[in-house]
């Protein structure tokens, strides 16, 4: 097998791979919503409550702040 | 010592700003003046003979792209940065004399360097790269305007009051990521002088990459580049500017976290369709072709969610000239993202393929989706940064329709006048002679040449009739209360 098949085997079995990864993604993200565990949707707000006086969606927490 | 409420600063924002309207007039004045040429020749002298050296077409047009491209869309992109990056992070430029003096950095090299290359493409010199002509010293230059760009963008999330990076964001970095590596490689080259000294100019230099590997490299880069200055900061745009102006969150979050992944997934594959029936190997052709159809997917994730958005509110549409733009720009990028895989389809390009519907696709892209969106995003911040409101909206209003009418007019005579070239090119008699020489399709082309340029003329009308509003609003509009700039953008009659 010369080396131009191989980049396009090698090509396919990645681009394979990735799509898996990929759908695995969109799964994660529409299963942990139906459970609970994160609510993706209220990002949404992070456009519209944007004046530097509003609460952050998500505060940086003092632990973060230590992980760091 | 004073003690002031905290502020968003927009000083960044706003010299980008000037800089998008004044490169728009310009990027496009020439662009129409290109058009002019195709339909009339003579154009190309229309400083007279002596000038035609910096007036005719192959000289003019690199100025076009990339005043156009370079020029009025990336500071329209960083006008945006500076705006929202500071918004949706919940941060103010005034909290960092640091970040301060790279957002000014960034905005005066960047400046110095759009001189220098308008100067060097007036005189001709270009190192022949497809909307990457800047010989080898305006390459460096360029990385550090775009390395400044990332400290800003970097140093503002690293300041951050918001947790989470809203999705514009990651569009945003996605941005920067992705050109820094399609500068770099595609401008891997080799300056001439300083190898063997005395060889040609110090500032000339050629490509590490020959023949078809560099022909690759070239349009992995142009369709990139496609992708990332035209498309995924203008996606960061429409969905920050959208849902702000009309009050609506954006429809699914999670769709567009889905297609930002998708997008950047399938994107990178796709510039092999520019190299269809070339000596690029067949696979590498099939994936060019396979990944541009795939691409409306992602493409249009991001389109719908934006359509959505407007669920149940679509009467702010016909209430706001500015909405009629965002939505406008919406339904353009479903439109050119699905003329795109069509044309990359291998049968479909060997027609379509060096014919002026490459040229109609790429304006109702850049026109439609890319222009509307910019005029719209400066729209919407200039009240926020001048605290006045807009100036006129049935101003903006005619401006949007002339402008729409515009963008039909150019790529609808673009059509018909790609396909009846691919036609003619290729109709042959009963022995295989060709029926047309190349001077019979440029007679038949000529009407639609001149629909084109009448169509672009319109598009440079709004866009004076865009500055004018903008300066009025600046300078002598009304005054607003800060209560008055929540969602829908404030206008005078």
């Amino acid at each position: 097998m010369d080396i131009a098949t191989l980049q396009a085997y090698g090509f396919f079995f990645f681009t394979a791979f990735m799509v898996v990864i990929l759908y695995s993604y969109v799964y994660h993200l529409y299963s942990s919503q139906k459970k609970g565990t994160r609510d993706y949707e209220k990002y949404g707000n992070l456009a519209l409550n944007d004046d530097i006086t509003d609460q952050p969606i998500e505060m940086i927490s003092k632990d973060d702040e230590t992980k760091k | 010592m004073e003690n002031r409420p905290l502020e968003y600063d927009y000083t960044v924002a706003k010299l980008f700003m000037y800089n998008t309207i004044f490169v728009g007039i310009v990027g496009m004045l020439v662009g129409v003046i290109l058009a002019w040429q195709m339909a009339f020749p003579g154009v190309n002298t229309f400083l007279g003979v002596n000038l035609a050296e910096y007036t005719n077409f192959g000289r003019l047009r690199p100025l076009h792209t990339d005043s156009v491209i370079y020029g009025f869309v990336l500071s329209g992109v960083w006008s945006s940065w500076y705006y929202i990056g500071q918004r949706v992070l919940k941060v103010s430029m005034a909290e960092s004399k640091f970040l301060m003096f790279v957002g000014k950095a960034h905005f005066w090299i960047y400046m110095a360097a759009s001189i220098v290359i308008v100067i060097s493409l007036l005189f001709g010199i270009t190192s022949s790269k497809e909307y990457s002509e800047f010989e080898w010293p305006l390459d460096a230059g360029i990385v550090i305007i775009w390395v400044l760009w990332g400290i800003s963008i970097f140093g503002l999330i690293g300041i951050r009051r918001e947790k989470s990076l809203y999705i514009s964001i990651w569009y945003f970095i996605a941005t920067f990521l992705a050109v820094a590596m399609l500068h770099i490689f595609n401008n891997a080259e080799v300056p001439t002088w300083l190898i063997a000294p005395g060889v040609g100019s110090w500032y000339h230099s050629v490509s590490m990459y020959a023949g078809t590997n560099d022909a690759l490299v070239q349009w992995w880069f142009g369709h990139n580049a496609v992708a990332f200055v035209l498309t995924t900061p203008i996606i960061a745009m429409i969905y920050y500017f959208l849902p702000k102006e009309s009050g609506q969150a954006v429809y699914s979050y999670k769709l567009s976290l889905l297609a930002f992944w998708g997008l950047m997934f399938v994107y990178l594959w796709a510039g092999g369709h520019h190299l269809l029936f070339s000596t690029v190997p067949d696979w590498m052709q099939t994936m060019g072709s396979v990944f541009s159809v795939v691409l409306i997917l992602p493409s249009w994730g991001s389109a719908i969610n934006m359509l959505l958005t407007m669920k149940g509110e679509w009467q702010q549409v016909a209430a706001s000239p500015l909405i009629k733009f965002m939505i406008m720009a919406s339904t353009f990028y479903m439109f050119s993202t699905l003329e795109g895989p069509i044309q990359a389809i291998k049968s479909v390009n060997a027609l379509a393929h060096f014919t002026d519907w490459i040229v109609g696709h790429v304006h109702d892209g850049a026109l439609g989706w890319v222009g509307f969106m910019v005029i719209a995003a400066m729209f919407h911040m200039a009240p926020r940064i001048f605290k006045r409101e807009i100036y006129s909206k049935s101003l903006m209003g005619t401006q949007f329709w002339i402008q729409t009418l515009g963008v039909i007019l150019y790529f609808t005579s673009m059509w018909i006048a790609g396909i009846t070239q691919g036609m003619m090119w290729r109709a042959h008699d009963e022995f295989g002679n060709l029926a047309y020489s190349f001077i019979d399709t440029v007679a038949v082309l000529h009407p639609y040449f001149t629909i084109r340029a009448v169509g672009g003329t319109l598009y440079l009308v709004g866009m004076f009739m865009f500055a004018y509003n903008m300066y009025k609003t600046m300078t002598s509009s009304r005054v607003v209360e800060e209560s008055e700039l929540q969602n829908a953008t404030p206008m005078g009659a």
